[in-house]
């Protein structure tokens, strides 16, 4: 699979690197990653791409080489780049996937501008809050403690996590810990303290179909999510994955591939 | 020179396992290690203290601002200080500060400041700290990436409330406010001397210099590890070409003052092993959420003096560690001199504030400990800067005529009609 990589500017002044999967001819996915980078997604948009799509991977403002995000705020301002990003790459209708607060962005995208999203999958989404089942506190762990929280498999999750960083040479170790403030602190704009921006009330307007797919081993966000996103989305299905944490599309690359797969074709 | 006695407010009663038990002295402390009763004792005996710092001597009493910290127990230091500002009539009162960040609207905070001085007579040091990531993010939820920014927001409301004559209108980001018109007023002109409370962001240096605020760094690892820090804010000084008056800066100093060395470590190690070995157990994960520090203040490497590998070290220490390391100055009276001679004069600062209270040191340890400080170590440094003398560019200016609330009598007689005698 080629995987190609350019650089948009979108136009609120935004610039992004964007990775590419699959022929430009294809129909296109617009897929957004979670908080702490694009990590570990390759094979899953592989697989996608390799079924028929142009898959398209935008890096967030305030991630790795893309810039921008003192011009991001709030939700409405993620959600807005969203779209400012479709723009930038000539996607007028598009299938979006997100994953983790790429979800959370996905669904407001969607209750913005309904008509633009032809198919909206969320993977193990942020969004949703009940006091009963708290989202853990990304904010607050310490670095040893990511792997354990959000991989079913912890040291695979931290060798991904810490992208091969000797931790013993301390400018790397330096750069890491420069590179994870930028990009959680880019992320706690819209998950900090609750990872709630009242996206709920919004949903009546997804009018697209919708699928909803969830790790039944996620100990960040509670797998009985998926239930509540499914109750607010009229006609949302819900897809489990034996075993898999939160990091569903690492950890289930093809599994979740086959799932969004016999998704969009049903849909 | 000028010395501020400063009391944190630390509860007492933290017991021996504390630290074994709870993950955090901070934000997710137990609130059943809290006993509003004996908070009835304890508040009371630290406002006393305050009130006695200010009978000995001392120009300032300072309060600080924390929220759910079994360290310091004012969330509201404005209450205290309106306390202090009926109970004595002399020493500045120094609120370093209010979290002008947390207050909603801000312009709250331009209010009870103003209330402040004029209740004092002028007597208001007012200080606007950004807030630590503990108050600021995770007991009061403001976003990390945000804080500064709305922090920057507030600073600009409240001084253009306190100095701008007509009611105006604030389009705020943060703060939208048709009609701002503060009532009451400060009796300091334009406003209070300003101090920004700061812990190592290069960031607030500028914006001391930019408004030509005191700097004042407030941490709990002393002299000598305070020195590269401000080291670096002198240099900063120097190129943003400001004169080097020492009264720009403060510094907070653990003091303990006895007859002796000996008798120092006696009386008071055990108090001071309370406070940095019990009181200083802050959950690292709470120390520093992604976003507080900016990238170039990371980059720049200025450490937090909350960070994990920090707060671990303070749990270690002993009181032999705490002394050598400057961490603690403590000593008769003679060492104590020669040592704040030493910091004074190495961090190149014109105002201490002197944390002579300690974890869970008794009242009498307090005051014994206070007043040898002012009769035996104040006076020998009071003119360590005679080539600033004068310079009262930070300081209070209170009025000459200021009601005395210590001397008042609730019935001036004289002004009750003479029928009615």
């Amino acid at each position: 699979m080629t995987i190609t990589t350019d650089r948009i500017r979108t136009a609120r002044g935004a610039e992004c690197a964007v990775r590419s999967f699959g022929d430009p001819a294809d129909p296109p996915v617009l897929y957004l990653h979670w908080a702490p980078g694009p990590l570990g997604d390759d094979e899953f948009l592989g697989h996608l791409a390799a079924a028929g799509y142009r898959v398209c991977a935008p890096e967030h403002p305030g991630y790795g080489t893309s810039t921008g995000e003192e011009l991001l705020e709030d939700m409405l301002d993620f959600a807005l780049h969203g779209w400012d990003v479709a723009d930038a790459l000539g996607f007028d209708e598009v299938v979006l996937v997100g994953h983790s607060m790429g979800g959370m962005i996905a669904a407001e995208m969607t209750a913005l501008c309904p008509g633009r999203t032809t198919a909206l999958v969320l993977v193990a989404p942020n969004g949703l809050w009940n006091d009963d089942r708290p989202v853990l506190d990304l904010f607050s762990l310490l670095p040893f403690q990511f792997a354990e929280v959000l991989f079913a498999d912890q040291a695979a999750g931290a060798a991904l996590l810490t992208g091969g960083v000797d931790f013993d040479d301390m400018d790397a170790l330096a750069e890491f810990f420069i590179g994870n403030a930028r990009r959680l602190g880019t992320a706690g704009k819209i998950l900090f303290p609750i990872p709630n921006r009242r996206v709920a009330k919004r949903l009546y307007r997804v009018t697209s179909p919708t699928l909803i797919a969830w790790g039944d081993a996620d100990r960040y966000i509670d797998p009985s999510y998926a239930e509540e996103w499914a109750a607010l989305i009229a006609g949302a299905s819900v897809e489990r994955l034996p075993g898999a944490g939160h990091m569903v599309p690492f950890e289930r690359p093809g599994e979740l591939a086959s799932a969004v797969q016999r998704f969009l074709t049903r849909s | 020179m000028r010395f501020t006695w400063f009391n944190l407010m630390p509860w007492p009663h933290l017991p021996d396992d504390f630290r074994e038990k709870n993950r955090s002295v901070w934000v997710d402390i137990d609130s059943r290690l809290f006993d509003p009763a004996r908070a009835n004792t304890m508040y009371h005996e630290y406002m006393d203290q305050l009130e006695y710092a200010d009978s000995v001597g001392f120009d300032g009493i300072g309060v600080n601002e924390h929220h759910q910290n079994g360290y310091g127990l004012m969330p509201s230091p404005n209450i205290i200080a309106a306390s202090l500002a009926r109970r004595t009539s002399r020493a500045a009162i120094c609120v370093i500060g209010n979290s002008i960040a947390l207050y909603n609207p801000p312009i709250r905070v331009a209010e009870e400041f103003a209330m402040l001085d004029c209740i004092s007579g002028g007597r208001l040091v007012a200080g606007f700290p950004v807030g630590t990531p503990m108050d600021t993010n995770f007991c009061y939820g403001q976003i990390p990436a945000l804080t500064r920014d709305k922090y920057a927001e507030a600073h600009e409301l409240i001084i253009k409330a306190w100095t701008t004559p007509e009611p105006f209108a604030f389009d705020g980001k943060y703060n939208q406010l048709r009609y701002v018109n503060c009532w009451p007023r400060p009796i300091q002109h334009p406003h209070p001397p300003i101090y920004i409370p700061g812990g190592g962001s290069i960031e607030t240096w500028d914006f001391c210099l930019d408004n030509d605020y005191n700097y004042s760094y407030l941490s709990f690892t002393g002299y000598l590890r305070g020195k590269s820090l401000l080291d670096g804010y002198w240099e900063r000084v120097a190129a943003r070409g400001k004169d080097d008056s020492p009264y720009r800066a403060a510094f907070a100093q653990v003091i303990c003052v006895a007859d002796t060395d000996a008798e120092a470590e006696k009386l008071y190690a055990e108090h001071i092993l309370y406070f940095y070995n019990r009181c200083l157990h802050v959950y690292p994960g709470f120390a520093d959420p992604p976003g507080y520090r900016t990238i170039n203040t990371l980059r720049a490497g200025a450490t937090n003096q909350l960070t994990a590998r920090a707060m671990r070290s303070f749990e270690s220490l002993t009181w032999k560690d705490l002394v050598e390391g400057g961490h603690v100055i403590a000593g008769s009276p003679a060492t104590v001199r020669d040592r704040m001679t030493d910091m004074i004069k190495g961090l190149h600062i014109g105002h201490v504030f002197c944390l002579l209270h300690t974890g869970n040191q008794p009242d009498w340890k307090t005051r014994y400990s206070t007043e040898l400080f002012a009769t035996q170590v104040m006076p020998e440094l009071r003119d360590i800067w005679p080539e600033y003398a004068g310079d009262d560019r930070w300081w209070i200016k209170p009025l000459e005529d200021r009601v005395d609330p210590t001397s008042r009598s609730p019935l001036n007689p004289a002004e009750v009609p003479e029928v009615l005698r």
